[in-house]
């Protein structure tokens, strides 16, 4: 019993920073019909801007808000402007093609200007285990959940309480109507794009001190967030939410109780099974069928 | 126009192909295995230029049919038999799993197919790296031997390289065929517009199955010439990322045309080479050439020179018709 509870919350953390990765993911999709399968890159990247800022001496808290401003510029604004843009009226599959190539120009940058080792990385929470309900819980993974819960939070107060939200959803759901009503569609792109960048480093920020930056960390969880936001809902906010914590404890409880060996082929399933039976997602609306 | 063209393209193929022959006859071995590795690829690129650009179904699943392929035909021949048994039991063995792949794409499309058969994937990734009994796990199969061909041994690598070429040029012409008979037509209706497709009578169940099965069996002959090219496999290889390799061959070279693999894998196999002087460099300028181009020209390559020949004859065509305009005004 003790076993599952610890499996639950470290699952709830890792849970919490698919989700993160997964909503940036649904917002791409949602605005722009930008399937990004350089997300995953997009988390490796920001912890190496950060490590590159301390290297040349700046604090760590110099260095996070350098970061996170250099992931919005680049990974934000510079993705839309440069690919995304130029490309958009092609279809989805040449874009999707063209990030899968910016994933690889993307670890080949970082292992050619940084390190092809593994380094490590502060963490902005503190060391140390704390003991609730007499289990002793590292703070690491409290601080992670509580971190990224707040984010979504944030983000869907964002989105479902102020004007500035309900305008970027209007122009998510019919950008035509939207212009019409006056939402100026083409900037509310853009913020989806920034808030992406946003979410994405403040995922690496959150998951680099535990399994270090490396250029290649981004392949796993970029399939991990996929696999969040398709089995949620790839259409739904609140749906790549609870797709990132299912899908974080599912697999740390079927490396527990399945096979370890098998246990990246539990979320597989699991997507198969989600898409065949429920293509729209657990929590997704249906699409409607394009003649 | 059309009948000067067409014997210009067959002098022009006759070229290419004497090429392939004659020029790698003094390439040192790396050459060779380069060579060997892009008419290998350009096999599985073509059975998913079949799936995707003729039928329209989105893969992510051909790098793990390569897998499929060439376990089947490591375990066998080193286990004694020949290899043209082991092709064989490929094709059958990726063409039924194939078939069994499509099934999902009969109920959802386009992006949710893409993750079917990305999860796909990644769990023929994990068969092969755990069923230890078969595939040697991480170990992987070595000594893989190479054919004799009508009792000549294939050894050294240009006569292997011959057989490699020799496969490309069947399936070539097998895919040719298949795409002008009445099958690759209706892989196109498939593609173009589904519902009409049905309407008009094409089987689209049954169509849809087919090209999974037969790209996929494609996708197991590559694998089935892959294992004794490299004499030794382990799952590293056959992970996503050669799916989405294949992927970017077929779309890269132009959905839908004949020759897009064998150009979109000759970008994939020998660019990254020929970049190779670039040092650490080389897959950044990869990626880079890749985006370039895709901006450029989504539909690929051969996207560029269709579009150069359509624009060419819209001109011959309203040239043509300027002509009979001022005859009819004439004549008046």
């Amino acid at each position: 019993m003790s076993n599952l509870f610890d499996l639950l919350v470290a699952g709830l953390a890792t849970g919490a920073i698919y989700a993160l990765v997964a909503v940036g993911f649904t917002l791409l999709w949602q605005t722009s019909q930008t399937i990004n399968f350089a997300q995953g890159e997009f988390v490796m990247l920001p912890a190496f801007l950060m490590l590159a800022a301390m290297h040349a001496g700046a604090p760590f808290w110099l260095a996070i808000i350098l970061g996170i401003l250099l992931s919005m510029l680049l990974l934000g604004l510079a993705f839309k402007m440069l690919l995304v843009d130029p490309m958009l009226r092609h279809g989805v599959l040449p874009l999707a093609i063209a990030t899968m190539a910016l994933a690889i120009g993307l670890k080949e940058a970082v292992k050619q200007f940084f390190s092809a080792e593994a380094s490590p990385f502060p963490s902005i929470v503190p060391t140390g285990d704390v003991s609730i309900l007499g289990h002793a819980v590292s703070l690491q993974s409290i601080g992670v959940l509580v971190l990224a819960i707040l984010a979504v939070f944030g983000l869907t107060a964002l989105l479902n309480r102020t004007s500035l939200g309900h305008q970027m959803q209007a122009a998510a759901q019919n950008p035509t109507v939207a212009r019409i009503i006056g939402v100026p569609v083409e900037r509310m792109i853009l913020l989806t794009f920034l808030i992406n960048a946003f979410l994405v480093a403040l995922a690496s920020l959150l998951i680099t001190p535990i399994y270090l930056a490396k250029f290649t960390s981004g392949e796993v969880l970029g399939q991990a967030a996929f696999i969040a936001a398709i089995v949620g809902g790839f259409n739904q906010v609140r749906g790549a939410i609870a797709g990132g914590l299912l899908i974080g404890v599912l697999d740390n409880l079927a490396a527990a109780y399945v096979s370890t060996q098998y246990r990246a082929a539990v979320p597989m399933i699991f997507l198969i099974a989600v898409i065949l039976f429920r293509p729209q997602g657990l929590l997704g609306r249906a699409e409607e069928r394009t003649v | 126009m059309s009948g000067f063209a067409k014997p210009l393209k067959i002098a022009f193929g006759l070229i290419v192909v004497a090429a392939l022959i004659v020029v790698p006859m003094n390439f040192n071995r790396y050459g060779l295995f380069i060579l060997s590795q892009w008419a290998v690829m350009a096999i599985a690129a073509m059975g998913l230029n079949l799936t995707l650009g003729y039928a329209g179904q989105v893969s992510l699943a051909q790098g793990a049919f390569v897998g499929i392929g060439a376990y089947a035909a490591a375990i066998m021949t080193t286990h004694g038999w020949p290899l043209p048994a082991a092709i064989v039991v490929a094709i059958g063995l990726s063409f039924a799993v194939g078939w069994v792949l499509g099934y999902p794409a009969l109920r959802v499309q386009h992006h949710y197919l893409a993750f079917v058969t990305l999860a796909f994937s990644t769990l023929a990734f994990l068969v092969f790296r755990n069923e230890s009994w078969l595939t040697g796990g991480i170990y992987g199969i070595s000594n893989i031997p190479r054919p004799h061909i009508f009792g000549i041994a294939t050894n050294k690598p240009l006569p292997f390289y011959y057989v490699c070429l020799g496969s490309l040029a069947i399936v070539s012409l097998a895919v040719w065929w298949l795409i002008r008979s009445p099958w690759g037509r209706a892989f196109m209706a498939l593609r173009e517009n589904p519902l009409r497709a049905q309407s008009l009578g094409v089987d689209t169940r049954r169509y849809t199955l087919m090209a999974f099965a037969i790209g996929s069996a494609l996708g197991g002959v590559a694998g089935a010439l892959y294992a004794p090219l490299t004499q030794y496999i382990d799952p590293v290889p056959f992970n996503l990322s050669l799916s989405l390799d294949l992927l970017m061959m077929v779309i890269v070279g132009g959905a839908g045309f004949f020759l897009g693999p064998f150009l979109g894998a000759m970008i994939a196999v020998l660019l990254p080479e020929w970049l190779r002087f670039t040092e650490g460099y080389y897959l950044m300028l990869y990626a880079i050439a890749v985006m370039g181009l895709l901006i450029w020209s989504p539909t690929g390559i051969l996207g560029i020179l269709d579009r150069y020949l359509a624009e060419r004859r819209t001109k011959a065509a309203s040239a043509q018709r300027a002509v009979a305009k001022s005859r009819l005004e004439t004549a008046q």
